[in-house]
């Protein structure tokens, strides 16, 4: 596989009797949409966790643009260029919709000045855009404990966005969308991901949606991957359809 | 923000005025602006949902500070006194910072009193070197160079101490707007995200320590100049805890609100030691239970149009 930005190699992680991670290995070339498929305690957010600094795996290595990250913490891997988003979304709830962005970009671009407020912000305009981008602009000034789950879900995916990742992690990015709005979701975050160049690794469990956006499909089951193939490949196959998405051959 | 402004304004003028008239209030008004200064710090680390109960530290160990280099006749002069004091209480800020920003909620409040009363016992034990629970006088200083009279020398502390206050809540107000005031009221809200943006909450939280160390250390060193005494009660946790009660009192919502809370405390206790003085805490402890139940962003909220019940869940958090 040419151009690897991440590879995940023979990670183990166990807690207490559950063996979360159990040799989970992952190459993630650049440009890459991977979706990570699997029931429910296979070990797919565990795998986000190790490869994002939140866990530290027992044993095996990450390494991301060459460098091994599996010892640093969180915020060590993102100013490397890996963002995330979380199945439930982690956001600064008593602030503004922008003003999360703001930080974000605060954060990228260093800016600390106590003399100058964030809203002014050089390149707050850029935030602007990224919302707008992602269809909420018009809820830029809203408090976002105010906004539906949905909406906090993109907004998530934003923050992470705004950061400029050269690989992102987004942990169920469609659930709490309604079914008429998933793939205009999709749409939207697969144009900007194009648009930046940024290579994606998502967990879904829906699995119009993974036909639909992902390149390359990861089945997780007890810790690790139990196939990987294209979502052609992934989705007839007869086990994955029988355990996975609950469709008999 | 135009009412607050107009607001802000006036307690300015009036308090700039009001020495003028009633020369007896100018200690006591200083010490209000002192007390406000140390209560400004708390209301940083608020917006981070952090209590210190040990701010008496600073505001202590300021005072000292002043008070050596005062006798020693190294500095005997205010305008130089009151920056090295600050400057004193800085540098432990910096020193306790590095320990206790590792630390959340009570542990870091209980924290910061401990240390707090580990000084109060130095300064009570040590006799020698810091005159015991007797504490040590500071000789009146020269101000810009000139030798005043008491009273002169108490009104010029006074609109010192006014323009000092006015500098560091504009101050404080810009910091609490830009981006790091920001990440600070993001440390309460989500630290986890604060991480996965490439932020160091520790760092965040350190930086806004220093600032609340500096502030209480201000006012520290110009109590000692305008009471021309300074005891280890400076450091005890009875004056730390009237920080936070300030600061309560006064509202964390807006950079005014510890100032008022200050100005209130000394109205409340100045009236109730005459009227009640068996009982003054009592009228304290009452003042703040009907602050907390009826208006929880404190008198800024009310001033501000933020009093109300509805705001109750908002002063709560």
């Amino acid at each position: 596989m040419s151009g690897v930005i991440l590879e995940a190699d023979d990670l183990h992680l166990r807690f207490g009797g559950v063996q979360a991670a159990n040799g989970a290995s992952l190459k993630v070339a650049a440009n890459e949409r991977i979706a990570i498929i699997g029931p429910n305690g296979a070990g797919k957010t565990t795998f986000i966790n190790l490869c994002t600094g939140y866990l530290k795996p027992q044993s095996g290595r990450v390494v991301f643009n060459g460098q091994d990250v599996t010892r640093l913490s969180p915020r060590a891997i993102t100013r490397l260029g890996v963002g995330r988003s979380f199945q439930i979304p982690q956001l600064f709830l008593d602030n503004t919709v922008i003003d999360n962005l703001l930080l974000a970009l605060s954060a990228r671009e260093g800016s600390w000045s106590p003399f100058t407020p964030m809203l002014r912000h050089p390149k707050a305009e850029e935030m602007w855009a990224l919302l707008d981008l992602v269809g909420l602009k018009e809820t830029g000034n809203r408090i976002v404990r105010e906004l539906p789950e949905g909406m906090r879900k993109l907004i998530d995916i934003a923050v992470a966005l705004a950061l400029e990742p050269k690989l992102i992690f987004m942990d169920e990015p469609t659930s709490g969308v309604s079914s008429t709005e998933k793939f205009q979701v999709m749409d939207t975050l697969t144009r900007v991901l194009d648009a930046r160049a940024t290579t994606a690794v998502f967990v879904e469990h829906d699995m119009d949606v993974v036909a639909r956006y992902a390149n390359r499909v990861a089945v997780w089951a007890g810790g690790r991957i139990a196939h990987q193939g294209t979502p052609e490949e992934i989705l007839n196959h007869p086990e994955v359809r029988e355990t996975v998405i609950g469709v008999g051959v | 923000m135009a009412r607050q402004l107009v607001f802000g304004a006036a307690l300015i003028a009036a308090l700039a005025v009001f020495p003028l008239f009633s020369p007896w209030s100018t200690v006591i008004l200083t010490v209000a602006l002192c007390e406000g200064l140390a209560a400004l710090g708390i209301m940083v680390l608020l917006r981070a949902g952090q209590v210190s109960f040990g701010h008496g530290l600073f505001f202590s160990f300021s005072a000292y500070a002043v008070a050596f280099m005062a006798a020693a006749k190294v500095g005997h002069e205010a305008l130089v006194l009151i920056p090295v004091g600050m400057a004193a209480s800085g540098l432990l800020a910096a020193i306790v910072g590095l320990f206790v920003v590792r630390y959340r909620a009570i542990f870091f409040g209980m924290l910061n009193l401990a240390i707090s009363m580990v000084f109060f016992s130095l300064l009570e034990k040590l006799f020698s070197i810091t005159g015991g629970a007797d504490g040590k006088r500071v000789p009146r200083p020269t101000f810009a160079g000139v030798e005043f009279g008491r009273e002169q020398f108490e009104l010029a502390t006074f609109y010192v101490t006014l323009v000092l206050c006015i500098l560091a809540a504009l101050f404080v107000a810009r910091y609490l707007l830009s981006p790091g005031g920001k990440a600070l009221e993001a440390i309460k809200s989500n630290e986890t995200r604060l991480e996965y943006l490439g932020v160091s909450p520790r760092k965040v939280l350190y930086g806004a320590y220093l600032l609340s160390g500096l502030l209480a250390g201000l006012g520290g060193a110009i109590i000692a100049l305008v009471s021309g005494h300074v005891t280890p009660e400076l450091a005890y946790w009875v004056r730390s805890g009237e920080f936070v009660f300030i600061a309560i009192l006064g509202g964390i919502g807006g950079v005014a609100g510890p100032f008022l809370g200050a100005l209130m405390f000394q109205i409340i206790r100045g009236y109730a030691a005459v009227y009640a003085p068996e009982t003054w805490h009592a009228v304290l402890g009452v003042m703040l239970l009907v602050i907390i139940f009826f208006a929880p962003a404190g008198l800024y909220g009310i001033v501000a149009g933020k009093g109300g019940k509805a705001q109750r869940e908002e002063g709560g958090r």
